[in-house]
């Protein structure tokens, strides 16, 4: 659907993207997700046409977009600010695109009509653009945008104007509208949670590349570095050795946790040399409470900060031959207790749930 | 502020000083109405004489004629060059733009007397007669900044994505500009010719320099101010121009809040638009 | 402007150093900043090379001289009249801004609802006729005007006091009044940019209303008096209508000098020098203000 390929841009002396090469399936909701200054609003701006890149190509639908103006692309973006036009109501904000094309004037009001309907804002056309709350704005962006059927909507972090309430609420709407509709969708983030909510695949960017290019799932579980790892959820740090390798799978000693054998499937990444990092979700860690509760494996730590979240504590808990305590978060199901500062702990974990990195 | 006491002597120095502001102004239809020919109190009485006597001073009307002219040149040609310099600062980047800006601000901190005496000095050397077109020469040097001034704040609230946005939405640059940039900087616009236009208008020492043997109307004033006999009239004719440049400022600060209000921005931080 | 955005992609292939940003930005910029070469920086250097000629009678003699700087600095009158002009300037300046610093935080401060009404009010005597304005000053001033004949009608003074028109006093008050708003705005504005949180701070630390005054809201606005002095200073050193209107000659400046010299006088090239040696001294004014306040009023960028 959209090739990019070896896609460099410059301004002035400062490399913004560094050769992004990917591929954009059609009816996927896609996401680049990074930290400000990586570049993925400029990635988007160039498959829109706000800017030509430096070198390298892109491509809609089989069509190379070189020279071809932002008027011209079968693409519609939604602007981070929503730019809705001050001097217009909402009715001539959605039909503004399509007035500039010789339509008839039913037609035209039938469209502005049936994709107010689909933003849910059915009724509100004749309303002034500055009496239109946040939530109202993105919406009348989203009809604007939608009712021109391009081939694929660029989302310019929609959502990040708004409330966290509303955030959550867009973001499940966002999905179920992209599904209807059925176009490719992509979407700009510096949150990796709307991110992880909304998407089929995460493009993860950093300085101007792609790290990892993967589904929500597998960019979880399997981040290919330590830099994706860290950046989607919390992730525990252990320093490991190589002991040796084999055509399946992996033998390391771990810090705390000893000689540990892995498969390949949980080396997402490239391996160099002998020293390595192992990753362990907070979640993938249990406190056993009870003589009951078993594991895989066992160690005994202990607890130095208690962090209560209602449904879900956070343990920070010092391992034995590791410096900085490990993140461990438990649900607070009934009758469990919370364990407070100075405890003694005993931490289940499983080869299974743990990632092995560079 | 948390706490809205007010001390007594700052208001009261408040009022004094708005009637420092406004003393010599409100004397103007005092005196232009007083039935004396000598400008002083106490008042004699009511009369509309030295109005009449306007009516029939062709010298005054050539005058005003000439300053309608220069004014309306003056002030279309230097807001179409602020439009692209402020289009031009306020988007882009190119280099020396600092230097550049800074030469063309330069008129807005030279005593107007050095502007007046360097284009004297080229035209006298290139050979050239005096007119009303090198008096909107110098009007124009003067006036940019100014217009620069009120349209870098329009431009500069200007949220680029609209004009992303219309493209974006398969309408053409040129289309663009007239239906989405030109109706948002309008008010700009407008309060950058009605501020050029006044400033034109009132101009005194480029135009008694530069202008030949057509007077401006500041030129034609400073020629009446001689004569005492005169002054009745230049009251009248000042209580005129007070009224004129009253109603254009409330026409364009009536404009202004309409078009915020139209645009929803905020009434009082928009103070950028006409001051 | 927009068609040329609209050629750029072809353009930009063949000559890649004028594509983008920068091109537009040159090409949009180009007539203004072409009209302020040709009519501001092209004449004012004429004027520099016009102030080494020499002028006998009606001719001009191109033979580069410092004659019209020796006379422009060495003569008793050219030397009075500057120093007069700068001292009837500096005192009008600074006259002007204390009047206006209390105004303007009057409106910053202590208006809460009407501020732009109060600006509004501030400015309107200003869209009069400035020649208008200095002669109602002689008006109000004069011996027969309306200061005197107010009070000697009110009987409070039985002779016409002559000590307000034609000398320098005259031309102080009446440049303070006209550059009022001139000094009001840049102080109002600075004034409006204090983050109120920051008095609040200092009054929580212990500062009452005048210390707090002297260490936060003063230094902190003044940015906005530097820009009021500047803006104030340098035009008044240079005006023409007021001294010569309500002056009197014990109240002539330079300009006035510079007129005469390019009319009745007719000595242009010394004109010019005299021009010249007054902007020289008021931009040397100028950046040295500047550069104080830089030096010396923290937290400036």
């Amino acid at each position: 659907m959209i090739e990019l390929r070896d896609v460099h841009k410059q301004f002035g002396p400062v490399e913004v993207l560094t050769g992004i090469t990917a591929d954009i399936r059609e009816g996927e909701f896609f996401s680049l997700l990074g930290p400000s200054g990586c570049g993925k609003t400029t990635l988007l701006r160039l498959i829109g046409g706000f800017d030509e890149p430096t070198s390298g190509s892109i491509s809609v639908d089989g069509r190379p977009m070189a020279g071809v103006p932002a008027n011209r692309r079968p693409t519609n973006m939604v602007f981070q600010s929503y730019a809705i036009f001050p001097h217009f109501n909402v009715n001539e904000n959605v039909g503004y695109g399509l007035r500039s094309q010789r339509i008839e004037r039913a037609e035209l009001d039938r469209r502005v009509a049936e994709s107010l309907s689909m933003v849910g804002l059915e009724g509100l056309g004749t309303r002034a653009a500055h009496e239109l709350s946040g939530g109202q704005r993105q919406r009348v962006a989203l009809a604007r945008a939608l009712i021109m059927r391009p081939k694929v909507l660029l989302l310019d972090e929609p959502l990040s104007a708004l409330d966290k309430k509303l955030r959550q609420q867009m973001e499940v709407e966002l999905r179920h509208l992209q599904r209807a509709v059925g176009i490719t969708f992509i979407l700009v983030t510096h949150d990796q949670e709307e991110a992880l909510i909304m998407s089929d695949r995460i493009a993860v960017m950093a300085d101007g590349n792609i790290e990892q290019l993967s589904s929500p799932q597998e960019l979880y579980s399997r981040p290919v570095s330590r830099r994706v790892a860290a950046f989607i959820g919390v992730m525990n740090f252990f320093d490991a050795q190589v002991l040796a390798e084999q055509s399946n799978g992996i033998t390391l000693d771990v810090a705390a946790f000893g000689k540990v054998e892995v498969p390949r499937t949980q080396v997402p990444g490239k391996m160099n040399g002998s020293r390595a990092t192992v990753g362990v979700r907070p979640e993938m860690l249990t406190l056993l409470f009870d003589e009951s509760d078993v594991s895989e494996r066992e160690l005994i730590g202990e607890v130095v900060d208690v962090v209560y979240y209602g449904d879900m504590t956070y343990y920070e808990v010092r391992l034995p031959g590791v410096e900085k305590p490990a993140t461990i978060s438990m649900r607070n199901t009934a009758g469990r207790r919370v364990l407070s500062s100075g405890d003694k702990a005993r931490v289940g974990w499983g080869t299974d749930s743990i990632v092995v990195f560079e | 502020m948390s706490d809205a006491h007010t001390p007594k002597w700052l208001s009261a120095y408040a009022i004094g000083y708005l009637v420092f502001l406004y003393a010599p102004v409100l004397l103007l239809p005092i005196f232009a109405f007083n039935d004396s020919a000598i400008i002083n109190f106490p008042l004699k009485g009511f009369t509309t004489q030295w109005f009449e006597g306007l009516w029939t001073t062709e010298a005054l009307h050539s005058a005003v004629r000439n300053s309608l002219f220069v004014a309306l040149t003056t002030c279309t040609i230097s807001t179409v060059l602020g439009v692209c310099a402020a289009r031009a600062s306020t988007r882009y980047h190119f280099p020396a733009k600092r230097g550049i800006m800074g030469l063309i601000m330069v008129p807005l901190v030279l005593p107007e007397i050095i502007v007046a005496v360097s284009l004297l000095v080229v035209l006298i050397q290139l050979g050239l007669d005096l007119s009303l077109w090198s008096v909107i020469l110098g009007h124009v040097l003067i006036c940019v900044p100014f217009s620069i001034a009120v349209l870098a704040s329009a431009f500069k609230n200007f949220d680029r994505s609209l004009e992303e946005a219309s493209l974006d939405l398969g309408v053409g640059r040129v289309a663009t500009f007239f239906r989405i940039t030109l109706p948002l900087v309008a008010p700009g616009i407008i309060s950058s010719l009605l501020i050029t236009f006044t400033i034109s208008l009132d101009e005194f020492i480029i135009a008694f320099f530069l202008t030949g043997t057509d007077a401006t109307l500041p030129v034609y004033i400073w020629s009446q101010l001689r004569f005492t006999a005169r002054l009745p009239g230049v009251m009248a004719l000042g209580t005129i121009l007070l009224t004129i440049s009253l109603l254009l400022l409330i026409l364009a600060e009536w404009f202004r809040r309409w078009s915020a209000r139209r645009s929803g921005a905020d009434l009082e931080s928009g103070t950028g638009g006409l001051y | 402007m927009v068609t040329v955005r609209a050629t750029l992609p072809g353009r930009a292939l063949r000559f890649p150093w004028l594509r983008g940003e920068h091109f537009t930005g040159l090409v949009l910029i180009s007539p203004t900043f072409l009209y302020a070469i040709a009519l501001l920086a092209v004449p004012l250097l004429a004027v520099v090379l016009f102030s080494f000629w020499t002028q006998d009678y009606l001719r001009i003699d191109r033979t580069f001289t410092f004659v019209n700087y020796k006379e422009a600095w060495s003569e008793p009158i050219y030397q009075l009249l500057m120093l007069r002009s700068l001292a009837i300037a500096a005192v009008t300046t600074v006259v002007t801004i204390l009047l206006a610093y209390p105004i303007a935080y009057f409106v910053s401060f202590h208006v809460h609802r009407r501020k732009s009404l109060w600006i509004f009010l501030i400015t309107i005597p200003f869209w009069t006729s400035y020649l208008l304005r200095v002669f109602l000053w002689k008006v109000i001033l004069g011996y027969n005007g309306v200061l005197n004949s107010t009070l000697e009608w009110l009987g409070v003074i039985k002779q016409p006091l002559t000590f307000i028109l034609y000398n320098a006093n005259a031309v102080v008050i009446t440049l303070a009044h006209a550059w009022a708003p001139f000094a009001i705005l840049p102080i109002y504005v600075a004034l409006e940019r204090i983050d109120r949180s920051l008095l609040e701070a200092a009054k929580d630390l212990g500062d009452g209303p005048f210390r707090r005054f002297w260490r936060v809201t003063l230094p902190l606005s003044m940015g906005g008096v530097v820009a009021a002095f500047l803006i104030v200073f340098i035009p008044t050193i240079g005006d023409y209508v007021t001294p010569r209107l309500v002056g009197g000659t014990d109240g002539l400046m330079i300009a006035n000098m510079i007129q005469a010299q390019f009319g009745k006088a007719n000595n242009k090239p010394l004109g010019a020098a005299l021009a010249i040696s007054a902007m020289l001294i008021v931009t040397s004014i100028a950046l040295l203000i500047f550069w104080l306040n830089r030096r010396f009023t923290p937290g400036q960028r």
